[in-house]
């Protein structure tokens, strides 16, 4: 949030160099403003920029408990910088989709109250923007960049609050309690997810993905805004410790090397079945046919 | 080079020799060693598939030995304060705590625990691939249809026994799988919940259930699976092992190797073989990694929970049963109860009965020494086909799960696809495998009338073009006493086969040798006189 990338500006009078370092952004984000009102059709832009305003403010309020451990009137301004451009994102990105309003339609969720850890799941894991309507979206290369995905955030989170990006440090990784998560993991996450969190299929093409690529924050943030057809874990129901412990127990699955020898996809029986046919048993016929060959009865 | 006096052959006593005869003094073994080590065995390739189910066998007891020195059968609950750190402070049984020490904290456990795990897989899967070989040419018919029962016998006994030995680490794969035994014991109609109070000790999952399970799994069945072999070897051993025809092979004799030395040294370099295969997959992939899973505990359950392969057909037929419910009469039949007690039971019972049902509709009553290709019995061919189809259909539904997610499958169209499968694949694998067995026999009948093509068209002065017809070769015995069917395979050198070009090419010839029935004779190499035995 400290600083913004070049993105298409609104007001063509802007020159470029208007994207600056968040040190002067207080008197450019003025200059806009002052700018748009004297275009044309002045009327629709003033009533819009007043609501832009308006929901601004609010996402000022919110990101200011949210990030300010020192409050100051550069990061308020900041904050309506990062709104303002996730908004022209949203715009470019996802409205022919959601609706200009987020509002959504009778085919796209409307993305008022989802909150910032909703965006950032869905965007930084590249479900969306959506590849191709589906079943399920699934996960791809993400297509915005991290400060990208935080404007974007910013702005939906500008519209009607809802769940936080939650904020998983190393240090809460490494402190927390793997035996309890995995306690946790095994009574509200295996049963779609696969004991080893390698995913499996649910009903007509819909399914829990494997959760081997998912960052911990990507896991923490599904909790809490219940992706697809995934439950939501509110922090009423699964504390913050404990949601960082499942995270922390998530990954020790997918990344813990395997004591054992070669993984198989950590899958267990049926590749194991596979194996045992193909190598096991293919193995000893070819040895069968070979010392079958060997002999000159 | 030097001009000594020609060697004296004098048997010089070595300590086999010393011991032999001091064993023979007290207990007049010689003649009967002596019989037993001039019988001779016939020798094909498919004849060692069944010997790879006794000697995983055989591995199976040495590793099993190592796991029960540290495996605790216990119910009991304790508090885990091992090595494997993401477990430590979980409550769990005695039986999972072990399991995980034998895993984490005992020399070699865990290498021992996945080559006997790989052992098992392989056990089953010889046993049925050696049931295949049996099927398809005609081993089990008179007289050795005891034999074939007491085969059955053993297949569903090592289906019980892995399925035993897979429960008892009491982890949440396995512990799903015994609730889904309990929930098919409670689902026979009347006596249902008596029989999974009496194989559960009350409520499921009971509180010493383990310890009667271990009792099955390391006494109870493999006893009965060590008197069946011997029961099994016996019989083989006395009725003697069938053959191929061939030249000089006929209902009363049995060509090949006597057990010493050949056939014991070629079982026991294969023994070998297979032990080195169990140790390479136990060595190098990880099989059933419990510590994963968690302990078990009635209120979980993870998505994607297998049973072992031999399993897997009726984990299939179960997800393929619609939820037909019956209820009457004062007694409900849950949908369970068809795929996974009455499916088995129809399956085992004609597996069983084979041999006497082909012998009443065939009206064929004689005994056979002599074994059939699988062509020259298309009716049964076909009929095996029919019922491998029906199975992998089973087998691969209760995978469908894994399969549906690994290639972007809906699950749903996989179970429709396996319901309707189920009942279109075996016909349709009956028919193409007749038809092949047919047409097969057309082509010898064909060239046994007009020789083998040669592709080589000539004109004759005529104007005609016909092609040219090599009649099919006499069959070349390998050696001069006895002669049988096999062909000498053309080498590259025209020198006979003794060029040893290795492995490849020799399990290349092999492969050849099974798959085109007429080859061009060539000159054949240097062989060796050995005796044929007489039945």
């Amino acid at each position: 949030m400290t600083e913004t990338p070049d993105t298409p500006s609104d007001t063509p009078s802007d020159p470029p160099s208007d994207s600056t370092p968040s040190k002067v952004a207080t008197p450019v984000a003025t200059t806009k403003r002052s700018a748009r009102k004297r275009g044309p059709s002045a009327r629709r832009r003033r009533r819009s920029s007043a609501l832009v305003l308006v929901l601004g403010l609010l996402a000022t309020g919110v990101l200011w408990t949210m990030l300010a451990p020192t409050g100051n009137a550069a990061q308020t301004a900041d904050a309506n910088e990062a709104v303002r451009q996730g908004r022209a994102l949203y715009q470019q990105g996802c409205s022919s989709c959601h609706g200009l309003g987020a509002q959504g339609t009778k085919d796209t969720p409307s993305l008022i109250g989802v909150g910032a850890a909703a965006v950032d799941f869905q965007v930084s894991t590249g479900r969306m923007p959506l590849a191709a309507p589906a079943a399920q979206a699934d996960r791809k290369p993400p297509i915005y960049s991290a400060t990208q995905i935080d404007q974007l955030a910013a702005y939906v989170d500008s519209l009607g609050g809802g769940p936080e990006v939650p904020k998983v440090t190393d240090q809460a990784l490494s402190d927390a309690d793997l035996s309890h998560g995995g306690e946790l993991y095994r009574a509200n996450c295996a049963q779609c997810h696969q004991a080893v969190a390698q995913g499996a299929p649910l009903t007509y093409g819909k399914f829990a993905p494997s959760l081997s690529e998912s960052t911990p924050t990507q896991i923490v943030e599904a909790m809490r805004t219940g992706p697809e057809s995934m439950p939501v874990f509110g922090d009423r129901q699964v504390n913050e410790e404990d949601a960082v412990a499942v995270a922390a127990y998530v990954k020790h699955l997918t990344d813990s090397k395997s004591p054992g020898g070669f993984s198989l996809g950590k899958y267990g029986p049926v590749p194991e079945g596979l194996l045992a046919m193909l190598v096991g048993i293919g193995g000893l016929l070819v040895v069968c046919l070979w010392i079958g060959a060997r002999q000159k009865v | 080079m030097t001009t000594a006096s020609p060697p004296e052959f004098v048997k010089r006593p070595t300590p086999v020799r010393k011991a032999n005869r001091a064993i023979d003094e007290r207990f007049g073994t010689q003649p009967g060693l002596r019989r037993n080590l001039n019988k001779v065995f016939p020798d094909h390739w498919s004849f060692m598939i069944g010997e790879i189910a006794l000697y995983s066998f055989i591995v199976l007891l040495l590793t099993g030995i190592y796991l029960t020195l540290f495996f605790d059968p216990s119910n009991t609950e304790v508090i885990y304060n091992g090595s494997y750190v993401p477990l430590k402070g979980v409550e769990m049984s005695r039986a999972y705590a072990s399991t995980l020490d034998i895993s984490f904290d005992t020399r070699a456990g865990l290498v021992f625990r996945q080559i006997h795990h790989w052992a098992a897989l392989i056990f089953v899967a010889s046993i049925v691939v050696h049931l295949f070989r049996v099927f398809f040419t005609g081993a089990y018919r008179k007289p050795r249809e005891v034999n074939w029962l007491i085969g059955v016998g053993l297949l569903i006994l090592a289906i019980l026994e892995g399925f035993a030995g897979y429960s008892l680490p009491d982890d949440l794969l396995s512990g799903t799988g015994l609730r889904i035994a309990a929930s098919i014991a409670q689902s026979i109609p009347i006596i249902g919940t008596w029989a999974s109070f009496l194989l559960f000790n009350g409520e499921f999952p009971g509180d010493n259930f383990l310890p009667r399970l271990y009792v099955i799994h390391i006494l109870l069945v493999p006893g009965v699976l060590l008197a069946l072999i011997g029961a099994h070897m016996g019989i083989l051993w006395h009725q003697k092992h069938t053959d191929f025809p061939g030249p000089g092979k006929t209902e009363h004799n049995v060509v090949g190797h006597r057990v010493f030395p050949v056939f014991a040294v070629k079982s026991g370099g294969f023994f070998m073989m297979v032990f080195a295969m169990l140790a390479l997959l136990g060595g190098l992939a990880q099989i059933n990694p419990i510590w994963m899973f968690g302990p078990y505990d009635p209120s979980k359950v993870s998505s994607a929970s297998q049973p072992d392969w031999y399993i897997g057909f009726l984990d299939g037929s179960t997800r393929l049963m619609p939820p037909w419910e019956f209820r009457g009469l004062g007694h409900t039949v849950p949908a369970v109860f068809w795929p996974t007690a009455v499916l088995p039971g129809i399956l085992f019972t004609l597996l069983a009965l084979y041999p006497f049902l082909e012998a009443r509709f065939t009206g064929d009553t004689k005994s056979y020494n002599l074994l059939q290709r699988p062509r020259e019995a298309p009716t049964r061919t076909a009929l095996g086909a029919m019922s491998i189809s029906f199975y992998l259909v089973l087998w691969i539904s209760g995978g469908n799960d894994v399969i549906a997610k690994t290639f972007s499958i809906s699950l749903n169209a996989m179970t429709w696809a396996g319901r309707i499968g189920l009942i279109i694949v075996p016909p349709i694998a009956y028919a193409i495998t007749k038809k092949i067995c047919l047409s097969l026999q057309e082509k010898d009948a064909e060239v046994e009338h007009h020789g083998i093509e040669t592709g080589i068209i000539r004109q004759l002065p005529s104007g005609e073009f016909v092609e040219d017809h090599r009649p099919k070769p006499t069959p070349v015995p390998d050696h001069p006493q006895v002669p049988n069917d096999r062909f000498a395979l053309p080498s590259a050198n025209g020198h006979g086969d003794g060029d040893g070009k290795g492995l490849a090419r020799r399990a290349g010839k092999a492969v050849s040798g099974f798959f085109v029935e007429e080859k061009e004779t060539g000159p054949g190499g240097p062989s060796t006189p050995v005796g044929g035995g007489k039945h």
